[in-house]
């Protein structure tokens, strides 16, 4: 089996959102990134089908040179290869059109991507390479066992969870549940030194129009101090006569 | 015309259908036109017409009363085609999220998630949408002759506005794809997370599992659901599907208690999209307080049950 992990690179969890030029663009000034958290489960899962199935896992990016650090960890963390598409991720489709189109050349069975990516948090591009390349898909995956052609996934839905039967070729939106948290893995340094010398292949994009333009952004007015009260029917009181939520 | 798709379950629209719908009129008095629903075994398809639907074409097909996301997605698209829509409204439901993408391939139209206001200008047409986790917002332009819209769940609001409804059966070709359904594995006596008005959520403050009970019967009083933190849930004290937060389920309620939980950023990212948020917690110096509207500095296994009684006494007075 031959599966592509897509990987988002993402400011990590901690960092402070603030723009630059007019409030016009994402300020990466002291932002670290990281490999988007959907991704790193959905890699852990893929790793696991390469140990117990004999699978080969290739990583993808659309990006400029400077997701590449990002690329290297998955690379540590056990995938065999690594593509970047040598573009700016400007607006969902075209980013999963240039995904669509290195995954219909290099023949995969299985496409892994993350529900959604904690910047844009789109949760667009997973379900359009599966349009796209007319493959099946199954979005908020939890969980995915593969035999032959036959694949088994859960699905999270709200308030509960369903079990699907499918068929490769498949792509998912992958998230928290493919494994556990403490199945993730921290690379080595075993795996920092092969990754070196793994190879990491650059694409040049092919044409894919952008359908959606972020031209600024703000962020949430600031917040008025906490109301501090020390008994249970203050609080009471104002949630329903001033708040007025119950 | 503005399509909306409204989503129902056991034939009864659900709350963010009505949202939908209130908001897919919004946009279409702005581009000076009407709404058409679109619904799958809808039992009164009419109800659509008080917030503003002039028409509905409801699909009745009963290999369809279990979610396919490629059936549902199919039906959108040929609505929208058959309508001539110029913008599609899902929302940000599991399963509008699940056939949003594949509708926006569909139609060739470019796609926004997670809106929360009427968009800014109708030409070029600009939505605000949440990123970065709520921690921000981004105005975008779709510059396709359809546009897709996601709408984020308790942003705009159910608003009335009664219209005569014209309801008409609707057939679509229907390809279910290659998934099918073997189990479907969910609780129907409780609140979800999606679409609770308000959350009581617990972190670890409450020093283990056994101590839940005080933050499920708190919940009851409230008709609220239960979530938790993080950590609550990798330590097995509470399931996966509780855990809210960035790298969890987002919560958009009107109410969110969070109960020893301190208030990391990767928390609050998940929980900003919540109207009122409550605090109790022990240690005034917890980050949650600065991003909460009101606190009680307290030992949760104090003041919790003293609200709980309190609660209930309330609503026993405004029954
Ligand atoms: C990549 C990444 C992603 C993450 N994603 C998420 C996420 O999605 N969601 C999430 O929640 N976290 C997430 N985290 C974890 C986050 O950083 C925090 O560690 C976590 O939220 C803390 O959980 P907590 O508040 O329950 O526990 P703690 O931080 O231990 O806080 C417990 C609180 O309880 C209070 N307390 C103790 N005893 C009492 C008492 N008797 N009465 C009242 N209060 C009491 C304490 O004062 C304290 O404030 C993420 C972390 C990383 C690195
Ligand atoms: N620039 C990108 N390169 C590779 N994969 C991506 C990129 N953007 C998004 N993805 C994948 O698509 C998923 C959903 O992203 P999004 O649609 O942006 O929320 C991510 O979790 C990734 O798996």
């Amino acid at each position: 089996m031959k599966i592509a992990v897509c990987i988002s690179h993402v400011p990590d969890t901690t960092s402070k959102i603030n723009f630059t030029d007019g409030d016009t663009k994402f300020d990466t000034n002291g932002v670290q990134f990281v490999i988007n958290p959907n991704d790193e489960f959905g890699l852990t899962r893929a790793m696991w089908f390469k140990e117990k199935q004999g699978a080969t896992v290739h990583v993808l990016n659309v990006g400029g040179p400077e997701t590449e650090p990002t690329l290297r960890k998955a690379l540590a963390i056990g995938a065999d290869e690594a593509i970047r598409v040598n573009t700016a991720a400007t607006d969902g489709f075209s980013v999963a059109k240039q995904l669509a189109n290195i995954i219909s050349e290099g023949g995969y069975d299985l496409v892994i991507a993350g529900r959604e990516s904690i910047d844009y948090n789109g949760g667009m591009v997973p379900g359009m390479i599966a349009k796209l390349n007319g493959a099946n898909f199954v979005n908020t995956c939890i969980g995915l066992e593969v035999e032959g052609y036959g694949v088994t996934a859960v699905r999270e839905i709200d308030g509960g969870k369903e079990t699907i039967k499918t068929s490769l070729p498949l792509v998912i939106g992958g998230q928290k549940g493919l494994v556990e948290e403490s199945d993730l893995r921290i690379p080595n340094m075993r795996g920092i030194m092969q990754a070196r010398s793994k190879p990491l292949h650059v694409k040049e994009p092919v044409d894919a129009n952008t359908e959606t333009k972020a031209v600024s952004f703000e962020k949430p007015a600031p917040k008025g101090a906490v109301k501090l009260v020390d008994n249970v029917n203050d609080l009471v009181n104002l949630l329903h006569n001033e708040a007025k939520v119950i | 015309m503005v399509l909306v798709y409204t989503e129902s379950e056991g034939g009864k629209f659900k709350k963010i259908a009505h949202e939908a719908v209130s908001y897919a009129k919004g946009v279409a008095d702005m581009l000076g036109t009407g709404v058409t629903a679109v619904s799958i075994n809808a039992t009164d398809a009419s109800e659509l017409g008080t917030f503003g639907a002039s028409k509905v074409l409801n699909l009745e097909n009963d290999t369809l009363n279990n979610f396919n996301a490629e059936a549902y997605a199919g039906i959108v698209s040929e609505a929208a085609k058959a309508e001539g829509a110029q913008v599609v409204i899902l929302t940000s439901s599991a399963n509008s999220k699940f056939i949003a993408p594949l509708v926006a391939v569909n139609l060739n139209a470019g796609y926004v998630a997670n809106v929360t206001e009427l968009p800014g200008s109708a030409s070029p047409f600009t939505v605000k949408h949440s990123v970065f986790t709520n921690k921000a917002f981004a105005n975008t332009e779709i510059n396709t002759d359809v546009k897709v819209i996601g709408l984020a769940k308790n942003t705009y609001g159910v608003n009335e506005n009664p219209t005569t409804t014209e309801v008409s059966s609707f057939s679509a070709e229907i390809s279910m794809g290659g998934n099918e359904l073997v189990s479907v594995d969910k609780a129907s006596d409780k609140v979800t997370i999606a679409d609770a008005e308000i959350v009581v959520s617990a972190g670890r403050g409450m020093k283990g599992p056994e101590n839940w009970g005080l933050i499920e019967e708190l919940a009851e009083t409230l008709g609220a659901a239960t979530a938790c933190s993080k950590p609550v849930s990798d330590m097995g004290w509470r399931p996966h599907s509780e855990h809210v937060g960035q790298t969890g389920k987002p919560v958009a309620s009107n109410l969110y208690i969070a109960i020893g939980i301190s208030g990391a950023i990767q928390h609050l990212a998940g929980i900003n999209a919540s109207k009122v948020k409550v605090v109790i917690n022990n240690d005034p110096e917890a980050p949650f307080f600065k991003a909460a509207d009101y606190g009680i500095v307290g030992d949760a296994f104090e003041v919790v049950p003293q609200l709980t009684e309190k609660l209930k006494a309330f609503k026993a007075q405004n029954a």
